[in-house]
């Protein structure tokens, strides 16, 4: 993976580190992370909890800085943006987040219309279409006037994602999307990823605890455990893994004999 | 027996200075913590009035605003205006009655109204009212991550969330303490003229001579600095919920900093209501 040129790479870590607390309670959350996401490509970074997935997230999206290294989207070292660059380079991305935060106190409709509103200068009614189709495609027809407080959790999470395309984003990055929901809503989701993405070929970034069914969408699977990473093509590799926490976190979640 | 109490002696002693470095450790973090709170909360005043400069503005989200401070408010304002008029009224009446100066009631009313009670009463009012409501509504996006939601989006939350409200507040304190000083008055003539007996004539007349353009400025500029006060520290203590030492996590974060916050811009109304008629009286 790694003998490949930056520019097929759409975000890369070198050697970040992030730690939380203050000196005397330090938690040490990456500690000199270095991997690469492949362009047009899924990754889904797994691991335990408040091992630093949602952290990776929000470095990315320059909503939190590392301690130290570089986190690349592009060319571009998001740390080191300033605010109208980084408001730029945001307009790379859907996120699709944990709770799906939909605004409360929009409709369906207003949150997926949110986006073209604020940053396009679309007309009210080529909006109106465009929602209206988005909605048909993620068959969420008829419920466009109800409230976030009115949906159930799989709805949620389909509006979540319509107003995470709605820019058509070159990167995607979804943070446990199928967290709170039964299998069967958890796959109609993940059909739906494989739908969108074919259509916008956008780069997913997969943030899951949903092992080891989110490594069936993969094309690289990054791990973390107890501050270590290891990165691989594929879930067959995983107890393989060199790195003995990782191979422990295998054992752990997937119940594989480590060799 | 003496090695041993020199030792037990130093062990006290360096538990001593321990606990000193400890005190003066914990004095040194909190002074820290509130430079860096006061300095957070600085910039955020300036993004949140820098915003009001940006385009597209929200119009829709002002009159919603302008609804929610301002219209809303009346019902409350109107009631506490009447009856502190009306306790003015009396109060003044048998004050001014022992010296025979009924006459100066509308004065003395319409003075204490228009400078201090009126500005100070609807700031309060709308501190507790809208203020907690605006800390509440700020608190719950943060902690749902719906702001990060917008800044995913390339969306400036200053100029999407917090100017409108700054805007809002700064159109409808001043004429919500309009209103206040306007029925406060017709509580004071209430009380003073129709159930005391004062003369309507003389009630008017020296409201007429007593009352400057200065005062009415004085209460007017009050009401907007009030204003900024008040969504100032509400919104700013909600944006920055999980940033507030001891408020907790989840609902109860939002719970303890909306308390927090309408205290804080309470207490911050009557100090500025003090450093204000101090300096511009």
């Amino acid at each position: 993976m790694n003998n490949s040129s930056p520019q097929e790479y759409a975000i890369r870590f070198v050697d970040v580190c992030k730690s939380f607390g203050d000196q005397t309670h330090q938690h040490i959350v990456l500690d000199r992370v270095s991997f690469s996401v492949p362009k047009g490509r899924t990754t889904v970074i797994a691991g335990g909890s408040g091992q630093g997935k949602s952290v990776i997230l929000k470095l990315i999206l320059g909503l939190l800085q590392p301690d130290s290294g570089q986190v690349l989207v592009g060319e571009k070292n998001v740390p080191a943006l300033g605010y109208k660059a980084l408001q730029e380079l945001r307009l790379l991305f859907g996120v699709l987040f944990q709770g799906s935060a939909l605004f409360d106190s929009l409709t369906v409709f207003e949150n997926i219309a949110l986006p073209l509103r604020e940053r396009t200068k679309l007309s009210d009614k080529e909006i109106h279409e465009r929602v209206a189709s988005t909605l048909e495609q993620l068959e969420l027809t008829g419920h466009d006037t109800k409230f976030p407080a009115q949906l159930s959790g799989g709805m949620k999470k389909r509006v979540g994602l319509a107003r995470a395309l709605q820019l058509e984003p070159e990167i995607v990055l979804f943070d446990e999307p199928t967290t709170g929901l039964d299998p069967v809503m958890s796959k109609e989701i993940y059909e739906l990823f494989l739908v969108t993405q074919r259509r916008i070929g956008y780069t997913a970034v997969i943030v899951s605890h949903d092992i080891p069914q989110i490594f069936t969408l993969a094309d690289q699977i990054i791990l973390l455990n107890k501050g270590e990473l290891d990165v691989f093509t594929d879930a067959s590799q995983i107890p393989h893994s060199n790195k003995p926490f990782i191979r422990e976190f295998a054992q752990m979640v997937m119940g594989q004999q480590v060799a | 027996m003496t090695a041993f109490s020199s030792t037990l002696c130093m062990k006290q002693s360096e538990k001593k200075i321990f606990v000193l470095f400890r005190i003066i450790g914990g004095l040194g973090g909190q002074a820290l913590y509130v430079l860096t709170d006061l300095g957070r909360m600085g910039f955020f005043l300036f993004f949140g009035l820098l915003g009001l400069l940006k385009s597209p503005f929200r119009f829709r989200e002002l009159i919603k605003q302008l609804c929610f401070i301002g219209a809303g408010s009346v019902t409350v304002i109107f009631f506490t205006a009447l009856s502190s008029g009306m306790v003015l009224g009396l109060q003044g009446y048998y004050s001014l009655h022992k010296f025979g100066a009924e006459g100066m009631l509308g004065s003395a009313v319409s003075l204490t109204l228009i400078m201090e009670l009126g500005p100070v009463l609807t700031a309060l009012m709308v501190a507790g009212r809208a203020g907690s409501a605006m800390c509440a509504e700020i608190g719950i996006m943060r902690i749902s991550e719906q702001i990060d939601a917008l800044e995913c989006m390339a969306i400036d939350p200053f100029r999407y969330l917090i100017s409108p409200k700054f805007l809002a507040a700064l159109i409808s304190v001043p004429l919500l303490t309009a209103i206040f000083d306007v029925v406060g008055i017709a509580g004071g003539y209430l009380a003073g003229v129709k159930l005391m007996g004062v003369n309507g004539g003389a009630f008017f007349s020296g409201m007429q001579q007593s009352v400057t353009n200065h005062d009415v400025i004085l209460g007017v500029i009050k009401s907007y600095v009030f204003a900024l006060l008040i969504v100032w520290i509400c919104t700013g203590r909600g944006y920055f919920v999980q940033k507030i030492r001891g408020a907790g996590f989840g609902a109860e974060s939002v719970s303890k900093v909306t308390t927090q916050a309408v205290v804080i811009s309470s207490i911050s109304v009557l100090i500025f209501d003090y450093l204000l008629t101090a300096v511009l009286l």
